[in-house]
């Protein structure tokens, strides 16, 4: 084995080394770095009383029900093993709709249900356009 | 190096298959006689794939059922994020190569690709920004997608610095390249984190064998992809022409210096 060939050996041992590493540190961070809590989370884990989290899910089909006050809305987000109430007053985003996912911030409370104070939507990794999403997803664009 | 491989025919049946364009490459003067050909082909047909591209995503293709509009800036995003990824790989395999072959060329091409790779992530990190604000509702947040992306962009910051200060204390550039293979850790990390982790950004859309993009919003994502590839390459070379001239031009001052 030449120094060349020993160098190449190190280099590529320390590349698979340090992409290793990162994937390990990944699977380690699996908790810490979850951007939201599901519904389902929270019931293996118990709620996180008392400090400011964020829940996720998919907004259930049906569930969204507005207050008579106009800002107030409620709905349920689930993640297909557990579900959330969630009560939100305030502006919701374009692409908060029914079966579309969504992120809130704000509190649990103590009967379970979620307070937020802030709404994110999340769409998913699908992009089609609206013919083939058919009629269920009625869009909005800026042709006429 | 070359001497012992034409000194030793057992060492050049063993040397010869380990990429020998590379080591042709690398000499300077074949590889700038290359360059000087290749730079404006790659900048043109670039420039003209991008436009193609630009134009059919703003015209030609259908609005996303979900997002509007909105969904146009793919065009841009995805490009850019490729490319801010793939110049940390090319920074990797060129330091690799400078560390084994010593080759200089391959020094020169990963400061080269060092600028160009950062912007990309810049570009990738604001278009993304304003993609989030009309769908998610925000400008940012610290999810694992988002957060990792910034990560990348300020370790392409500290390359360059890295590299600067290395070459201003006349290192020998093992020390950058050493940095250029650490932060390969980034891209799995970019990669999985969105699969791995609960994150606010969508899994990856776009697989090696399928993709869940429609084929009449995807196809002008092709023609954009690699004309900001062509353009990223057409820049490397011109900035890595720049550099040995550079180089080249030191060392006659220096020569004229001592006369």
């Amino acid at each position: 084995m030449t120094a060349k060939h020993q160098r190449l050996t190190l280099a590529l041992l320390a590349v698979a080394a340090v992409v290793a590493a990162a994937l390990l540190a990944m699977s380690a961070l699996k908790d810490q770095a979850s951007f939201f809590y599901a519904p389902s989370d929270v019931a293996k884990q118990g709620l996180p009383l008392g400090r400011a989290v964020r829940l996720g899910g998919m907004v259930q089909a049906g569930s969204i029900r507005r207050a008579a006050d106009g800002v107030t809305v409620h709905f349920v987000v689930g993640d297909g093993i557990a579900t959330t109430p969630v009560t939100f007053a305030g502006i919701v985003p374009d692409l908060f709709r029914e079966r579309s996912g969504v992120v809130a911030e704000g509190q649990f409370n103590r009967d379970g249900s979620f307070t937020a104070t802030n709404l994110l939507a999340k769409h998913d990794e699908k992009y089609m356009p609206p013919e083939m999403a058919g009629k269920m997803h009625e869009t909005r664009t800026l042709e006429p | 190096m070359r001497k012992d491989m034409v000194t030793s025919p057992a060492k050049l049946r063993m040397a010869a298959p380990t990429v020998p364009t590379l080591h042709a490459l690398a000499n300077p003067t074949r590889f700038l006689r290359l360059a000087r050909v290749c730079t404006p082909a790659l900048l043109w047909s670039g420039v003209v794939l991008l436009a193609i591209g630009c134009w059919a995503g703003l015209t030609q293709t259908p609005p996303d059922y979900l997002q509007g509009d909105s969904v146009r800036i793919l065009y841009i995003h995805v490009p850019a994020a490729w490319l801010g990824m793939g110049g940390w790989s090319g920074i990797a395999i060129s330091s690799i190569a400078f560390l084994v072959w010593r080759h200089p060329l391959s020094q020169i091409a990963a400061r080269a690709i060092a600028l160009p790779g950062a912007v990309f992530a810049a570009v990738c990190l604001v278009t993304g920004s304003i993609w989030g604000r009309p769908t998610w509702g925000t400008w940012w947040q610290w999810d694992g997608r988002l957060t990792s992306m910034l990560l990348l962009f300020f370790v392409y910051g500290g390359y360059i610095a890295l590299a600067r200060a290395d070459s201003e204390r006349g290192g020998d550039g093992r020390i950058p390249a050493l940095y250029g293979i650490a932060g390969t850790a980034l891209l799995p990390i970019i990669r999985y984190s969105v699969v791995w982790w609960n994150t606010l950004h969508q899994g990856p859309s776009i697989g090696l064998t399928r993709s869940s993009i429609a084929g009449s919003i995807l196809w002008p994502l092709g023609f954009t992809m690699a004309g900001f590839t062509l353009l990223f390459a057409a820049i490397v070379l011109m900035r890595m022409r720049t550099a040995l001239a550079r180089t080249k031009a030191e060392a006659r001052l220096r020569r004229m210096a001592r006369a």
